[in-house]
């Protein structure tokens, strides 16, 4: 048996490859640009690399499912839209990336140093947060489209090393920053060690890494049944570790509170997609027949959840911690979706995915507008008042509330809605029952900031809302007007959707 | 057939009025005359509407439009669609034609105003809103129309609504209407729950099909709206109130339209009513009922347009009265309708010009000898006079005397029951309106020295000279050679009833005119000579509970109002210990136990590891548990 060189399907994996190649020319320019040029320079390779990408995307929608690079990525219905979502996500990202100095002048001067200062003063900025990005999109592109364990392996590695990074690079607070990358980089090392591990023990069950194997496998194989068990639940604490699901959950505050805001937006909003995607994949394509195996696990998982990010939530006096348990509690009900194994769930979660990406970023975007003269001001109870400063931002970013919240003629209604209805219909009354109480929980702390903001008179006058700029103004009116019109009129987005929802097998 | 133009209608004074109102003070200065102009524009569609019709034949009358599908979901669909047939065009040309007297009348009666232009931007909306009522093809458009007019009412009632009483006249007339709106809203349910369908042809088509008693349900209920908007006995306290909107809507409004909108309903929901006998019974009991009770409050009033609110009440209850009788009595209703429009309409703008040259005096002790000061109006108010006692040949006359003699056609006891009341009505209205002419144009003068009454400008007098000749000839017209029992009876009467006649026509008008003469007899007798300013004092026990208007309001605050505060009063207690209580308690036991979990966020990295190490051993040995 001779070696046979890899044919690679150039076409099927264009949207991934151009994203990439990108990041590649990125390093290059920050190698050889000069500093002054830099921003600009990435900024547009960045956004041209996003847009470019998602015509790909668009050209490749409505064609037959292809498996490409030796059938280790497979391009269907639900990879295609994960991914126009993620490139959708990114390029509001970029807007909010660009827009401020949120970056630290020169990440590898200790805080405080004098070193630190002069490069304050000179004025420099750390661009490669861009490609940096890029690299992070990528992974998450190929990680729903990953078809064998390997592959997915390397998508996560590719996604995460990134973030961890980018995680660091706050310009203020930079040892809050600094503390939140380490931990991220720990933890998550720790978890992909889980998720190494459950993919050993699944190769010694199906004797095969590729999904269609295990898959085969499960359903009626000769394989042995604690090695499927052993190598299922560590592959799901790997992924429940990303999504930010409890118990797992522990990082997910501190390390969106640290890192700097455009680039929590980012992760809150598009990692979720990508694991989510891997996620669905995995167990609707791979783990389908174990499910009696791994359903109460996940039922407990995502009621656990739920209420843990509900119920936290309500402790909270930091905005940017809120919304952290806000997108732990939206882990739960996207773990609904995952449980209901159907069609409707399949398609429950893509819409509700698309829904809560668009309107975290546009909440994001809204908390870098609040300021005072040393930076972003996150405590809860500067933002009293806001309303009287800024009506527009403050009505805005309360929509993004209620959206959350669940509230009807919002896109998170019609998501809670539909995912709620997939896991009923699929049987599993218990996760529903606490999915909607949870909701009304969270209702509670959503309402108490929008209060906050609206009806108590503000004490001091310190903080301000800037006057966003042309990117974060397109920003956060696109995120509030989709987050109105999915909420509205969500039929034809659905049946949009409807046209994606089936997983290859 | 259908026709194009029909949305036009509505559309022009709904985008006039919408203009008025959005442009502000900018169109003060022309926001009179562009509504006035609308209006009129719409007075000329409904013209030529009516012109066309005439010319169709009989079968092809009645024109639709559709505008758009307005819900759809599953089977039932509803459009947004128009019906002009022969029962709407008559309403079309009375709200358009007496819509636009009435506008060119406020030019003048509100030009001291300086929100005269707000006050022409909803009598535009009133104009659409009212329209859409009675061109709607279904009960669900027009409901929209009937709730429209019920706004436009409730704002234009408390236009001044600077003065409290004002505005609390306003809401007393919206909390009356509502119960009447609940009315129509459980009758559409009922429609819909029984026909599927709310147009009025698809409940038509399939009304054979269904059970007396749904029918007698969605007749009592439409009747229950019809009370409501009609200021029927029991809910018609609010209209007394109503006068205290500028006079040219309670010209328009409260005597000509949108109080007549009950007598529309009814008869417009014949196809339900004809099969409803205990429905029928039921709306004929109502109209007697009120005919006498506005008639007997009407004896007492002082203010001359609460007595004429007391006599609008007393002549829509004879229209409701006439409807309730069916196919015999629809036609004689709408032509009621027809000339009350304009000989009430008449009167409530020779009220208004009165009013104008006395200085806002509205209390009839104060007048006295005015003809002499205002010939015009005089004489215009004597002749809607004239037609709403019924004297021959007068408009009052024939339509008045026709549903006495439908009420004595009823046949048995409760033929003659009814057509007493109706002849007692008679007698009782030739009372009090003599007793208002006698009290406002003749006798000594009452009113204060200097203040020298004068006649009201031309586009006051102009638009009563209008009505005044419509109350004179619209009677005649109307009925000779039964024009308007022909011309309705294919929406109306479509099996073509023979009517029997329980007395001979002769001897009812006979009986009608005797009424009258009794009436303005006793009236002169009695108010012939000088009067005082103040109403006598030492007066009987009848007199004084009719001067409370037969006790209406002290047996509404009695049976509802205190009840009703008393049960908002537990409501609110109750929300605030037991519900308020429990939200406080499931948010302060959430916030205990978040600030209990939020221990396990440390910070240490190590024990978040921990954690997960933890996490994922528990998962393990319970999927192990679960699977073996």
């Amino acid at each position: 048996m001779g070696f046979q060189s890899p044919a690679l399907e150039y076409g099927a994996l264009a949207p991934m490859l151009i994203i990439f190649g990108a990041a590649i020319i990125g390093v290059i320019v920050e190698a050889f640009a000069a500093a002054r040029l830099r921003a600009p320079i990435q900024l547009a390779i960045s956004l041209g690399a996003v847009v470019l990408s998602l015509s790909q995307v668009w050209r490749l929608r409505g064609s037959a499912t292809t498996t490409a690079a030796v059938n280790s990525v497979v391009i269907d219905g639900p990879v295609l839209f994960m991914q126009g979502t993620i490139l959708i996500l990114s390029l509001f990202a970029f807007f909010l990336i660009a827009d401020i100095d949120a970056f630290a002048a020169q990440a590898s001067a200790v805080p405080g140093s004098n070193e630190e200062a002069k490069a304050l003063q000179s004025g420099k900025i750390q661009t490669e947060v861009y490609p940096l990005t890029l690299f992070a999109v990528g992974g998450m592109m190929l990680f729903p489209a990953a078809n064998d364990l390997i592959t997915l392996f390397v998508a996560l590695e590719v996604l995460s090393l990134p973030l961890y990074l980018m995680a660091g690079l706050s310009r203020r607070r930079r040892l809050l920053s600094q503390e939140a990358a380490l931990k991220y980089f720990l933890l998550g090392a720790y978890s992909s060690a889980f998720f190494l591990f459950g993919a050993a023990f699944l190769y010694g069950f199906a004797g095969d890494v590729s999904l269609a194997g295990i898959r085969s496998a499960v359903s009626g194989g000769p394989g042995n049944d604690v090695f499927l068990i052993i190598g299922m639940v560590s592959l799901s604490v790997g992924l429940l570790f990303k999504v930010g699901a409890a118990p797992f959950h522990a990082w997910t505050p501190d390390v969106y509170q640290g890192a700097p805001t455009p680039i929590t937006a980012f992760m809150a909003a598009a990692t979720k997609v990508a694991a989510f995607g891997a996620m669905l994949r995995i167990f609707y394509v791979s783990l389908g027949g174990a499910v009696y195996s791994w359903k109460p696990i996940f039922t407990a998982v995502a009621i656990l959840t739920m209420v843990v990010g509900s119920v936290i939530a309500i402790a909270q006096r930091d905005i940017k911690r809120m919304l952290a348990y806000s997108s732990i509690a939206h882990a739960g009900f996207l773990l609904t979706g995952v449980i209901a194994l159907n069609q409707e769930g399949l398609k429950a979660s893509l819409f509700y995915l698309a829904s809560y990406g668009i309107a975290t970023i546009g909440a994001f975007a809204i908390v870098t507008l609040v300021r005072d003269s040393s930076g972003e001001v996150g405590d809860l109870n500067r933002w009293v008042g806001l309303a009287k400063r800024s009506p527009a931002m403050a009505l805005i970013f309360s929509l993004f509330l209620l959206s959350f919240a669940g509230i009807p003629l919002t896109a998170g209604f019609i998501g809670k809605f539909t995912i709620f209805t997939a896991a009923y219909e699929s049987g599993n009354i218990a996760v529903v029952v606490a999915g909607v109480l949870s909701s009304a929980v969270a209702a509670f702390f959503y309402i108490r900031v929008i209060v906050m903001i609206f009806f108590t008179d503000p004490e001091e006058d310190t903080v301000t809302v800037t006057i966003p700029s042309l990117y974060t103004n397109l920003t956060i009116w696109i995120a509030a007007i989709a987050t109105l019109a999915l909420g509205i009129f969500p039929a034809p987005f659905l049946d949009f959707i409807a046209t994606f929802a089936t997983f290859t097998r | 057939m259908t026709s194009e133009n029909l949305v036009y209608l509505i559309a022009l004074p709904l985008f006039s009025s919408a203009l008025l109102m959005l442009l502000g003070r900018k169109a003060d200065k022309w926001g009179h005359i562009f509504a006035t102009l609308i209006s009129a524009s719409t007075f000329v569609i409904g013209a030529m509407e009516f012109f066309a019709m005439i010319d169709r034949p009989e079968a092809s009358r009645a024109v639709t439009q559709k505008l758009f599908t307005w819900i759809s979901v599953g089977t039932f669909n509803v459009d947004a669609g128009l019906l002009l047939d022969q029962l709407s065009i008559a309403f079309v040309l009375l709200i358009t034609g007496v819509g636009t007297l009435i506008h060119v009348y406020s030019i003048a009666y509100m030009s001291h105003d300086k929100d005269r232009r707000r006050f022409f931007a909803y009598l535009n909306f009133f104009i659409a809103a009212m329209l859409l009522l009675v061109l709607g093809d279904s009960y669900l458009n027009l409901y929209v129309g009937w709730e429209g007019v019920g706004l436009a009412s409730y704002l234009l009632i408390g236009f001044w609504n600077q003065k409290p009483e004002y505005a609390t006249a306003a809401k007393k007339a919206f909390v009356a209407n509502r119960v009447g709106d609940f009315g129509l809203s459980v009758a559409v349910m009922i429609a819909f729950a029984n026909f599927g369908a709310v147009s009025f042809i698809g409940i038509e088509e399939k009304v054979g099909g269904a059970s007396e008693t749904a029918l007698t349900a969605m007749g009592l209920m439409l009747l229950l709206a019809a009370v409501g908007k009609s200021a029927q006995f029991p809910l018609q306290a609010w209209l007394g109130d109503a006068m205290a909107g500028p006079t040219p809507v309670s010209a328009l409004i409260h005597a000509a339209t949108m109080v007549t909108a009950g007598v529309y309903l009814i008869t417009r929901s014949n196809f339900i009513f004809d099969n409803a006998p205990t429905a029928q019974l039921a709306v004929v009991i109502v109209g007697t009922i009120t005919l006498l009770f506005g008639a007997i409050i009407g004896m007492a009033k002082d203010d001359i347009k609460k007595a004429l609110a007391a006599s609008t009440m007393s002549q829509i209850g004879y229209m409701i009265m006439a409807s309730g009788f069916g196919p015999a009595g629809y036609a004689f209703a709408i032509m009621h309708l027809l000339t009350h429009g304009f000989f009430k309409a008449g009167m409530f703008l020779g009220a208004g010009s009165v009013m104008h040259g006395m200085n806002d005096e509205v209390n009839m002790r104060r007048y006295g000898g005015l003809a002499k000061f205002m010939p015009i109006t005089s004489i215009t108010f004597g002749l809607g006079y004239l037609a709403i006692i019924g004297v021959p040949p007068f408009a009052g006359f024939y339509s008045k005397d026709k549903i006495i003699e439908t009420a004595f056609n009823a046949g048995g006891l409760q033929g003659v029951l009814f057509g007493s009341a109706a002849l007692l009505g008679a007698v009782i209205t030739a009372f009090y309106m003599t007793r208002l002419m006698l009290m406002t144009f003749f006798g000594n003068k009452r009113w204060a020295q200097g203040s020298e009454p004068h006649e009201s400008p031309f586009l006051m007098w102009a638009p009563m000279a209008v009505l005044a000749v419509g109350s004179v000839a619209s009677g005649y017209l109307l009925y000779s050679g039964k024009a308007i029992v022909k011309w309705l009876a294919p929406v109306v009467d479509k099996n073509q009833h023979e009517h029997t006649e329980f007395l001979p026509p002769i001897v009812v008008t006979t009986l009608a005119v005797v009424a009258v003469i009794i009436g303005v007899s006793i009236a002169f007798i009695k108010y012939r000579g000088d009067l005082s300013e103040s109403a006598p004092s030492e007066v009987s026990i009848f007199t004084r509970v009719i001067r409370r208007d037969l006790l209406q309001d002290d047996a509404n605050e009695f049976l509802f109002m205190r009840p009703g505060q008393k049960l908002t009063q537990l409501l609110v207690k109750t929300d605030e210990s037991v519900i308020d209580g429990a939200v406080r308690a499931v948010g302060s036991s959430a916030l205990g136990s978040a600030r209990g979990m939020r221990k396990l966020q440390t910070g240490y990295v190590r024990n978040y590891a921990l954690l997960i190490l933890i996490g994922a051993l528990v998962a393990l040995l319970a999927a192990l548990a679960v699977t073996i």
